[in-house]
């Protein structure tokens, strides 16, 4: 047989619609694609149908910026790498359930000329929410399309106005292991901290997202607010966040700490970049079954179309 | 009325090697995988697979401190499931989640030790799968069980693939570690359990105090392999 990679050269939407483009290789699909409604009606009638007819639609166009649509938001809020709730992906929206986002600060500090912290309702206020439909690329080599509402955290960074000494931002999640019960394990270096260099920070992309399909983020995604840095690996886009400070040096992070060689500082989306435990040269959107070539970070932050290209 | 052929121990290891792949159908056939369906069909396959081994190892250290011999019994059962498993897993892989692109698969293969350590795995298996049937085992005589004692250097071998599959470091053990860790505590224990002098010390240990709690002569029934 030949591969099954060539039989999808670039993206099937562009010549096919897609409907038509899924049918043709749908030994499993039907099963397992859909992210519901459909099938559990035909085989488990159940509320699960219910739910499915409440996602929220996003408000504009649902497809990223290379036509590609956006993934369901049930996919998006039910798939989630969140190891302070559990490792267990599928998990993670039940154990947050109780996880309380109110009261919300993020204090903003370090080598700034204004250090202040905001309650995230004055966040919500004081910076206009637009929307941001991004590519996030796990390192695990899945992606997804998601479409965030969110405001820039370079318009943040500039009301707090970082001193000349300032070359980094770090960022740190809550700690709260009575509601997250993976920051119970021993085996993670917790708090959850994460950084960027002060030029990616202040890069248009980068975006504090507080909202996802057009709704308050909810807890299994980061809420009430988490980073989104669209040409990084996942692991970079720190949820929860409550302490964004400037500082002078690299910053450590949480997944540098346990294995430096595998989650380095800067974690741009390289496919030529190999990572010890995942090939970075392909990735699985959710909600397809064949890979697709990955899609490089220089594209992302050009939004070129570079990444359609054929791949083997 | 003739005698219930199977052993309730019989029914129970046939029931948990098939529930592996009828909970896959069930919850392929509802939608219910995860998102993310072939790397989900992946891990619980290799799941299964190393569960079935590490329970096809246990039955040996069952016999030797119980002297429930019945476990032995069924332990090439158990063999021949963890195989099966780990096949339809590799063909997960190389189907599935490749597609069939036998160049990507190498290439994957040779860069990542995981994966090299888990192909060496399987194809130590294959013989010992081969030759799991009661005609090769007369044929090999003692030499059968020399061979299928390279089981010890399957399990730790899976172990490594597993726990290197996880986020995480070996060597610091931080990360994903704990549930592969549990698995080769296990493993790790049994190789213990392998080495003579520790093995024949556990047996007449045993012996000893289970004639202590049936007030009987010591009386060992089987000897273990
Ligand atoms: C041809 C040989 C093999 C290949 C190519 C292979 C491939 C893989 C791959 C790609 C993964 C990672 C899945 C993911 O996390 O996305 C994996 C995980 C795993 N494999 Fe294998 N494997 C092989 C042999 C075996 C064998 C022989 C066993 C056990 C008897 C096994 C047990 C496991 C286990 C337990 C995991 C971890 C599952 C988890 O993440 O929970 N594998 N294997």
């Amino acid at each position: 047989m030949t591969s099954l990679f060539k039989t999808v050269p670039i993206r099937s939407s562009e010549i096919t619609p897609k409907s038509v483009y899924l049918s043709r290789r749908d030994f499993m699909k039907a099963a397992t694609l859909t992210t519901g409604a459909a099938l559990l009606t035909a085989c488990a009638p159940s509320v699960a149908d219910a739910s499915a007819d409440e996602a929220p639609v996003p408000t504009s166009g649902a497809t990223d910026e290379l036509g590609d649509p956006v993934n369901s938001y049930s996919d998006i809020t039910n798939y989630n790498n969140y190891y302070e709730f559990t490792v267990d992906k599928q998990q993670v929206a039940d154990e947050a359930q109780g996880f309380s986002l109110a009261p919300w600060t993020v204090e903003v500090g370090g080598l700034v000329n204004n250090p202040k912290t905001f309650g995230i309702e004055d966040l919500l206020k004081l910076f206009p929410q637009e929307e941001r439909i991004y590519r996030l690329r796990c390192v695990e080599a899945w992606s997804m399309v998601i479409p965030w509402t969110g405001f820039t955290l370079a318009s943040l960074l500039e009301m707090v106005e970082p001193t000349s000494d300032a070359k980094y931002v770090r960022f740190e999640t809550v700690f709260r292991p009575e509601e997250m019960p993976g920051q119970k394990s021993p085996f993670y270096p917790w708090p959850y901290q994460e950084g960027l260099r002060l030029d990616e920070a202040m890069n248009d992309l980068t975006l504090l997202a507080t909202g996802l399909y057009g709704e308050p983020n909810v807890a299994q995604n980061g809420a009430p607010i988490r980073l989104v840095v669209p040409w990084k690996y996942g692991f970079k886009s720190i949820k929860s966040i409550v302490k964004i400070e400037l500082v002078s040096e690299e910053p450590s992070t949480l997944w540098s700490n346990i294995a430096s060689n595998e989650y380095g500082f800067y974690a741009n989306v390289n496919p030529d970049v190999d990572h010890p435990r995942w090939s970075q040269a392909s990735e699985r959107r959710i909600g397809e079954l064949n890979r697709r070539p990955t899609c490089p970070s220089t594209a992302t932050a050009n939004r070129s179309r570079i990444c359609t290209t054929a791949w083997i | 009325m003739k005698k219930f052929p199977y052993t309730p121990l019989q029914i129970a290891v046939h029931l948990y090697a098939w529930s592996g792949l009828v909970l896959l159908l069930f919850d392929y056939f509802t939608g219910n995988l995860s998102p993310n369906p072939i790397q989900d069909l992946e891990q619980r396959t290799g799941r299964h697979a190393i569960t079935l081994l590490v329970l096809s190892l246990l039955c040996t250290p069952i016999n030797t401190i119980f002297k429930w011999s019945e476990p032995l019994k069924r332990r090439r059962a158990l063999g021949v499931y963890a195989f099966l498993y780990a096949a339809i897993h590799m063909i997960i892989f190389v189907d599935l989640d490749f597609g069939l692109a036998w160049s990507s698969v190498i290439k994957e293969v040779v860069e990542k030790p995981r994966l090299i350590v888990g192909v060496i795995a399987f194809i130590l298996l294959i013989p010992l799968a081969l030759t799991s049937f009661d005609i090769w085992k007369k044929r090999l005589g003692k030499n059968w069980k020399r061979l299928h004692q390279l089981v010890y250097l399957i399990a730790p071998l899976v172990f490594l693939h597993y726990i290197w599959s996880k986020k995480g470091d070996l060597l610091s053990l931080q990360g994903e570690v704990l549930k592969p860790m549990i698995y080769g505590l296990i493993i790790g224990i049994f190789l213990i359990f392998r080495i003579p002098p520790i093995r024949k010390a556990l047996a007449s240990f045993s012996t000893r105090s289970l004639a202590l709690l049936n007030k009987k002569d010591p009386q060992p029934k089987v000897d273990t392999p």
